[in-house]
């Protein structure tokens, strides 16, 4: 069944399926399309067939009369609204598996401007189109940026805008997610094929929407990690895979908040930085939460909104001491404490 | 056509209308469903500012305590009593008492005077002292009145939005643009519903309503008590919120 | 021929009409007849359609090819912009948004109720002109900053831009003053002017379907209206509610956007609907399938328009959980939609249909709809949605539903009452090759927008990658058909007026109370007010 779906869809105009929730969309696609087909069969032909068989004859032809019939009336509403439910619900579970963030994989920041895709990645990596490492080939005169990315493996996008609305499309992965000033959003995947993929810009953005396209690279992992590494920013600001932003982490964490939080896991007044990133916190409440991005930044500027069970409430807030782009370089240097 | 007094003294109803009540409870109704249009455009604004309300609160107390309750108090009291003038016009009216009618719709006219002009007096002192929206804001006191509010509130009121201080000192201008937009629309409303007031003066004036006929006078009325309306809820919404 | 008619007053035919009653330019521009006012409304709403359909074929001609060497070198990617923009503000607000209820609405709206004018006359008239004034706002943006936004004015881009913004919302804000004034206007009428015996279960599908537009157009225009006042605030006073760099949010204008224009979708299709149950019943002979559910699902249709707004919004930002609620809210408009196509076939059944030019675009409606509708199912899946979203899957599914919809009823109810509403026919044969045009053409045209965005191809594209190009091709020529339709429904509308046969009273042999008044109608429409027996569809 499922390879017959996919096969089916796959001719049917979609792009190559570049992750398996494409292959499940394409499914849920082959669905909508055969189940629209049945139903314009029905109503068009059926409104055809009445057409041609009751065309009038004479001037003074005698109709039926017939006003209602109350069985009918619920047989063709109940139909299509099991018919319609069935479909809210695949596409809401679908829709589920697209927007649920992997616990763990490669996160690479998106920054959407007019008119470009700019990537960043952890060990420091920029790919920008106007002064960029690297260019690849055009769409007519059209430069695409280039995103590599490694084969099999969670990647999660965090993105942002610096300017207006965005969207980040892939057709290939059947996903995308609009960018937003001020806001960050997400998107992930999973690829499952190697080679490039399309990216386009799917919000109106202005004058060049059309002339900001990108391409997400797949390669083995291996290979992945060699890219990484021979195209990461020269030694200065680099030290045994942690980025730039995370290095001025480092400094920030001396200052700040090593009298109270060790590296290694031993405690000291508050939690060990050791492995907080993603771990499971308890609360005295009795809440629990996975340490996020939003999560420790609440804990920077009001760490009282929530304490750690069995910990004292006896940090102070940051609120108004450290700015964002600190606190972006501590939480990135948070992450690689394990 | 118009619904004139003949010289005989009975008004005319209009052609496709049965009789001058029809044609009443039509112009009623007519007027009613207008209301809905304008009570959803101002929901419209009241929801925005609601939702920015809850999500920068410490903005909109301290911008509050810059709007002078003793001004706004006293236009509340103005409008509630204009409308008290307008439904003694619309009796005066319905009573064939001309002259009465006339007395108090010009009181209710003064009364919206009343209000715009100290409106006036509110509007010049805020864009004397640069608290008016975004773009021409210029106020650093304002800005760090919203900072100290939030350094002194308890810790388990922060939300990670308003523990940034830094930003919220510069959106701090956010509650001046509400506040203009929202009185300002509003007072648009009562400088076209003073004019409408003064349309409905003038023809009963030349006695052009009576106990048959006074539709307009009653639709007017109905206009401008859902203008107070909107300043009822205006009023504590924006003055009294700190 | 001895059917039934709904009511058994006899008008007699005079050759006094509502058209040279009076006479004089200025007895036009200053008339209170509703007849006239449609008139006026028909003249312009025509030449709008023809601007916004050069817009059309100017931006299908550009994306003939597919980089950035365009037919016409004038066409750089910022003229395109603006082609798109000005081709969806005039289509939506001058065209298909007052269209059907400014014309038949206003023509026909207390002919069918029997009586004699609509409840307010004279906001009639201030209707019109406050909605050409709009429009002259809107238009004067031409000549002061060629918009660039689209016609749905997403910030921050709109606030950023520019281009002049503010006249733009501010004459889209004026038309929809106009809206507001015309739907509160139908809906005292239907309450207060039937005729006597007329409950609301003998009036005409068409006025259920006006009436349940018209409390659309009540209590989404004021929120339409806020919308672009605080644009333009935000553009003129920095206010802060959509600006980010001020503090506000750009997605909370898509919710206060959508929440007016969602509903407006079905200001648009509604009276369209009216329309194709006139056509249906009339060419089969026979009443209509489903009365009460049909009148009914219009008031459904109509309420729950309200609740669906965020299927616009599913990868906006928006949360997850909103996401599914509207998905599952938006599937149940889909129910009263379906029960409507099933009625109106089950009409044909036992029918006696002739395929005169109305009825040929009323099957048209039916074929194009039912196309249009079943990919809007599509889209409200939240999971599916996620790759159509602002693709050319979704640009075909709108015009499905708006040209394909609500054009075809409006051509057809221009072939259908034309000798109602100038007492000429139009040549038949004209209207039936206009109707090949317009539908071969149409479906040209949008099919392939159906692959190409299941392709992946992004909508408001200058230049796109060429492995789109044939499709796009073929959907150029297609728009090339549809325009050639058009020409040839002008002709026979010009034609029908100059050279028309006089047109008796009712030539369809329809049952309805306009039917009943001459052709074209006297000033009053009924000089005796007509006294309703029977349903609007007693062929028996």
């Amino acid at each position: 069944m499922n390879t017959w779906f996919s096969t089916f869809s796959a001719n049917a105009f979609m792009p190559i399926q570049g992750t398996e929730i494409a292959g499940k969309v394409d499914g849920f696609y082959a669905f909508l399309l055969i189940s629209s087909l049945i139903s314009s069969i029905i109503l068009i032909g059926g409104m055809t067939a009445f057409i041609i068989q009751y065309k009038r004859k004479t001037a003074t032809d005698k109709t039926a009369y017939i006003t209602h019939n109350t069985m009918a009336e619920f047989t063709w509403s109940f139909i299509p609204f099991v018919i319609m439910m069935v479909i809210f619900y695949w596409g809401k579970v679908i829709f589920n598996e697209l927007r649920t963030m992997p616990q763990a994989g490669e996160e690479i920041h998106v920054v959407g401007v007019q008119w470009a895709w700019n990537f960043k990645y952890k060990n420091g990596i920029k790919q920008y189109t106007k002064d960029g490492v690297t260019k690849e080939n055009k769409i007519g005169n059209v430069e695409k940026q280039v995103m590599v990315v490694p084969y099999n493996k969670p990647v999660k996008l965090v993105m942002t805008s610096n300017d207006v609305i965005h969207s980040f499309y892939v057709p290939g992965f059947r996903n995308k997610q609009d960018v937003i000033p001020g806001r960050y959003t997400a998107f992930w995947f999973k690829a499952d094929k190697l080679g490039e993929f399309q990216v386009f810009c799917t919000e109106y953005c202005g004058l060049q929407h059309s002339q900001m396209p990108a391409t997400i690279r797949v390669v083995p992992e291996a290979q992945y990690a060699a890219w990484l590494d021979s195209n990461k920013p020269s030694a200065a600001s680099n030290d045994g895979g942690i980025s730039e932003v995370a290095q001025k982490g480092i400094e920030l964490y001396e200052n700040k908040c090593r009298s109270c939080h060790s590296l290694d896991g031993s405690r000291v007044v508050g939690p060990t930085w050791k492995g907080i990133y993603g771990a499971k916190r308890e609360f005295e409440s009795g809440a629990s939460v996975n340490a996020d991005d939003n999560y420790l930044r609440e804990s920077i500027l009001n760490p009282a909104a929530k304490i750690v069970k069995g910990y004292p409430a006896a940090m102070p807030p940051y609120a108004g001491q450290l700015s964002d782009e600190e606190i972006e370089q501590l939480i990135e240097y948070m992450k690689t404490v394990k | 056509m118009s619904t004139v007094k003949t010289e005989d003294g009975h008004f005319h109803h209009a052609h496709h209308f049965k009789n001058l009540n029809h044609q009443y409870d039509s112009a009623k109704q007519g007027v009613w469903l207008f209301m809905v249009t304008e009570i959803l455009m101002f929901g419209g604004l009241f929801v925005a500012y609601l939702i920015y309300k809850s999500l920068y609160a410490p903005i909109f107390h301290v911008g509050s305590t810059y709007l002078d309750v003793k001004m706004g108090s006293i236009n509340t009291v103005v409008l509630i009593t204009s409308s008290f003038t307008m439904a003694l016009g619309i009796y005066f009216n319905q009573k064939n008492k001309p002259k009465q009618a006339v007395i108090a719709l010009v009181l209710t006219i003064l009364c919206a005077l009343t209000f715009m002009v100290i409106k006036y007096f509110e509007y010049s002192h805020k864009i004397h002292l640069g608290l008016v929206p975004g773009k021409y804001f210029n106020n650093p006191e304002f800005q760090q009145k919203v900072a100290d509010f939030i350094n002194a509130m308890p810790i388990e009121n922060l939300t990670p939005a308003i523990s940034d201080i830094n930003n919220m000192k510069k959106i701090a201008p956010l509650y001046f643009g509400f506040y203009f937009v929202m009185t300002g629309l509003h007072g648009f409303h009562v400088v076209i519903g003073a004019l409408l007031i003064l349309w409905v003066t003038i023809k009963t004036a030349r006695g052009q309503f009576g106990s048959e006929y006074y539709t307009p006078v009653e639709g007017v009325g109905l206009f401008w008590h859902i203008v107070d309306l909107i300043w009822i809820y205006l009023f504590p919404l924006l003055y009294l919120v700190g | 021929m001895a059917h039934a008619t709904q009511s058994t007053t006899i008008v007699t035919s005079t050759e006094d009409n509502y058209l040279n009653h009076e006479k004089g330019i200025w007895s036009w521009l200053s008339t209170v007849d509703h007849k006239r006012i449609a008139v006026m409304y028909l003249i312009s709403i025509l030449t709008f359609f023809l601007v916004g359909g050069i817009f059309a074929l100017l931006l299908r001609g550009a994306l003939f090819n597919s980089g950035e060497n365009k037919f016409w070198s004038y066409i750089t990617p910022e003229v395109y912009n603006q082609f798109m923009s000005y081709h969806g503000i005039i289509m939506v607000f001058m065209v298909i948004v007052p269209g059907i209820p400014a014309v038949f609405g206003n023509f026909l709206l207390p002919v069918m109720l029997g009586a004699k004018d609509v409840a307010f006359p004279r906001l009639n008239l201030a209707s019109y002109y406050i909605y050409l004034l709009g429009a002259t706002i809107a238009g004067s943006t031409l000549f002061l900053g060629k918009i660039d936004t689209g016609w749905t004015f997403y910030t921050p881009y709109s606030i950023k831009t520019s281009t002049s913004v503010i006249m733009a919302v501010l004459g889209a804000f004026t038309m929809g003053m106009a809206s507001i004034l015309t739907g509160l206007n139908f809906i005292v009428t239907t309450h207060k002017l039937r005729a006597p015996g007329q409950t609301m279960n003998k009036i005409p599908l068409f006025v259920w379907a006006i009436y349940a537009t018209s409390i659309i157009q009540i209590l989404a225009t004021p929120v339409l209206g806020i919308t672009l006042l605080l644009l333009g605030a935000e553009r003129a006073l920095g206010v802060g509610i959509f600006d980010p760099n001020l503090g506000g949010d750009p997605v909370l204008f898509q919710h206060f956007f959508w929440f007016y224009s969602h509903p407006a979708v079905y200001i648009m299709v509604l009276p369209a609907m009216g329309i194709v149950s006139e056509l249906i019943s009339t060419f089969s002979r026979k009443t209509i399938f489903g009365y009460t559910a049909i009148a009914y699902s219009s008031l459904a249709i109509a309420a729950v328009s309200f609740l669906v707004w965020g299927h616009h919004m599913f990868v906006s930002g928006q949360s997850e959980f909103a996401g599914i609620m509207f998905s599952v809210i938006t599937m149940l408009v889909g129910v009263p939609t379906a029960i409507k196509l099933f009625n109106w076939i089950s009409t044909m059944y036992k029918g006696s249909v002739r395929l005169d030019a109305p009825m040929l675009y009323a099957i048209g409606f039916l074929f194009l709809f039912t196309i249009g509708g079943l990919t809007g199912v599509w889209l409200a899946a939240t999971g599916m949605d996620v790759h159509f979203h602002d693709t050319y899957f979704v640009v075909a599914h709108f015009h499905y539903v708006m040209v394909g919809g609500t054009l075809m009823a409006f051509t057809g109810g221009i072939f259908f009452w034309f000798p109602k509403f100038f007492g000429k026919m139009t040549n038949d044969t004209l209207g039936r090759i206009s109707w090949v045009f317009i539908f071969t053409g149409f479906n040209v045209t949008f099919f392939p927008q159906f692959i190409l965005g299941a392709m992946g191809m992004p909508r408001r594209y200058f230049e796109y990658h060429p492995a789109y190009e044939p499709l796009n091709q073929i959907s150029t020529v297609g728009s090339w058909l549809i325009g050639f339709g058009f020409l040839v429904a002008l002709a026979a509308i010009i034609h029908g007026l100059v050279a028309g046969q006089k047109a008796s009273a009712n030539p369809w042999g329809s049952k309805t109370l306009e039917w009943q008044a001459p052709s074209p109608p006297p000033h009053d429409n009924f000089p005796i007010t007509p006294t309703v027996t029977a349903g609007p569809y007693e062929y028996r």
